[in-house]
């Protein structure tokens, strides 16, 4: 892998740009590795990591479509650590120490942009419910500060701060830290610096099934491209969670929905830091392009159709115009939707099992990309070890039946709520 | 997404409300079996094809419902009332 440098750069700019080479290779899949890694979002961080922190290289990266089609390329871009509940802070604050330092690591710039976040606060008790969790984060040594109406003002005064304002800003929870991500980068970096280090991304390979020995081990996987055996087999494949698991005879605490995202046509810089609404689920940023980007509400049932009802669309560009009004006369230029793993508590699962030869990583509901490096860094420890990290052994399949769900917005074991 | 209400016609799903997997079954009040809960309050088996499942009409009859969707194509192939075995066409 040639290194990227302020001086590459300027050699190829000097050179016609006609000596970069491929950023990854593109082999065709061998019949055995140590470890296959379903999935190419969190699959490509486990990967990477495997290679890098436990020398584990003859790993295989299995894509059913194109890198960077799934949910790495379909999310709203956000990073924060914002969590309060045990289980949760210390792994998402993990995730967020990954980003701040993930462009050096990778060498690829994944501008990463420390823009900070901004959760709305409409009334005294949601003031109230900040001040909680922003003293849970603090106390987890994660960076939260309390703002005023002003000082909300002062961060994003393109937010409605009129008289006529339906639901009026008090206050804010701030996570200076926080911010966005370039998400096509993320897969490209990991897949860039997972490749050089031996592990091979296996692109347009769909696994159909499992292969099992007479124990019932599994002992690799059946794909479009023929089967292919591995010592330990991994998934990481977000909203398809269950569908594949069903195909090793698993049933998950997991439904899959479809969760929708917008982008406006680009402007000039308009809003300079991430804002979530605290009247409705509504969350925006502006990209590095200049488009405004937003979502909110799951469509609201089992879905695996990678697009979204016009209701939804409505409800949030309604969201979007009683926060912001100038967002009124802005057109819409896409619109997407990922499916989503919801698990029954809203929060993750990396784990060993149930069955012999099979790691899991799903559950990640609408979370999951500020999760990647964390996600990626302790799926590859649980796989490596054969038994949990630290921060993520609270994330067991078995939580539910032993009564232990780390259910942050406290909604119950109905995935849509989350 | 429409669906045909056996009351009231084919009707936007915006009308309705979501009530998730109609197979799951419930054990017995009595029952004390931790697996047999755990199956119906947690595990779903979240299929990508036809998936029964219950719709509320709550912005018209207010009957609950048993429809029939595929969750890739969102085409619905059956609609029934909740709790009656009679089919209402699709």
């Amino acid at each position: 892998m040639k290194r990227y440098s302020g001086i590459s750069v300027l050699r190829e700019a000097l050179r016609g740009n006609a000596g970069w080479t491929r950023a990854w290779r593109d082999p065709d899949p061998k019949p055995h590795y140590d470890v296959i890694v379903v999935g190419s979002g969190h699959g490509l961080a486990t990967a990477y990591y495997l290679a890098k922190e436990h020398g584990i290289r003859n790993v295989a990266v299995l894509e059913k479509g194109w890198l960077g089609g799934g949910n790495i390329g379909r999310n709203t871009t956000i990073i924060r650590s914002n969590y309060m509940i045990d289980g949760n802070t210390r792994f998402y604050e993990l995730s967020l120490k990954l980003w701040e330092g993930l462009s050096h690591d990778l060498n690829f710039n994944a501008m990463v942009s420390h823009r900070g976040i901004i959760n709305l606060a409409h009334n005294q008790a949601q003031v109230n419910a900040l001040v909680r969790r922003g003293n849970i984060m603090r106390l987890n040594g994660i960076d939260a500060e309390i703002i005023d109406r002003e000082e909300v003002r002062r961060r994003a005064p393109v937010l409605d701060f009129s008289s006529e304002a339906r639901f009026p800003i008090v206050g804010g929870l701030w996570q200076g830290r926080a911010g966005t991500v370039r998400h096509d980068a993320v897969a490209w970096g990991f897949a860039r610096a997972a490749s050089a280090l031996g592990v091979d991304i296996v692109q347009n390979c769909e696994v159909v099934g499992f292969l099992k020995d007479d124990a019932g081990r599994i002992v690799g996987v059946e794909t479009t491209r023929g089967p292919i055996r591995a010592g330990k087999v991994a998934l990481a494949v977000a909203g398809h969670s269950g569908h594949l698991a069903a195909k090793a005879g698993l049933t998950l605490p997991i439904e899959t929905h479809i969760l929708q995202a917008f982008v406006s046509e680009p402007l000039k810089p308009l809003l300079d830091c991430v804002v979530t609404y605290g009247a409705g689920h509504f969350y925006i940023s502006q990209t590095d392009k200049g488009g405004m980007l937003f979502g909110g509400d799951l469509d609201g049932f089992n879905s695996y159709g990678q697009r979204g009802a016009l209701s939804v669309a409505e409800d949030v560009a309604t969201m979007g115009k009683a926060l912001m009004p100038s967002l009124s006369r802005v057109r819409i230029v896409r619109q997407w939707a990922g499916v989503m793993d919801m698990s029954m508590d809203g929060s993750p699962i990396i784990c060993k099992g149930p069955l012999d030869g099979l790691y899991l990583n799903c559950g990640w509901c609408y979370g999951g990309f500020k999760a990647t490096p964390a996600s990626g860094y302790t799926f590859a420890w649980t796989i490596a070890r054969d038994e949990p990290h630290e921060v993520s052994a609270r994330f067991t399949l078995d939580r539910f039946r032993r009564g232990e769900a780390i259910d942050e917005k406290g909604a119950g074991p109905t995935p849509g709520l989350h | 997404m429409r669906i045909h209400c056996p009351h009231c016609g084919t009707r936007d799903h915006t009308e309705f409300s979501y009530g998730g997997d109609a197979t799951v079954t419930r054990p017995p009040l009595e029952d004390g079996d931790i697996d047999r809960w755990h199956a119906a309050v947690f595990l779903r088996p979240n299929p990508k094809g036809i998936h029964r499942e219950y719709w509320h009409h709550a912005l018209g009859c207010r009957s609950w419902l048993i429809v029939e969707r595929d969750t890739l194509t969102h085409r619905i192939s059956a609609t029934r009332l909740a709790g009656s075995d009679e089919g209402a066409g699709s």
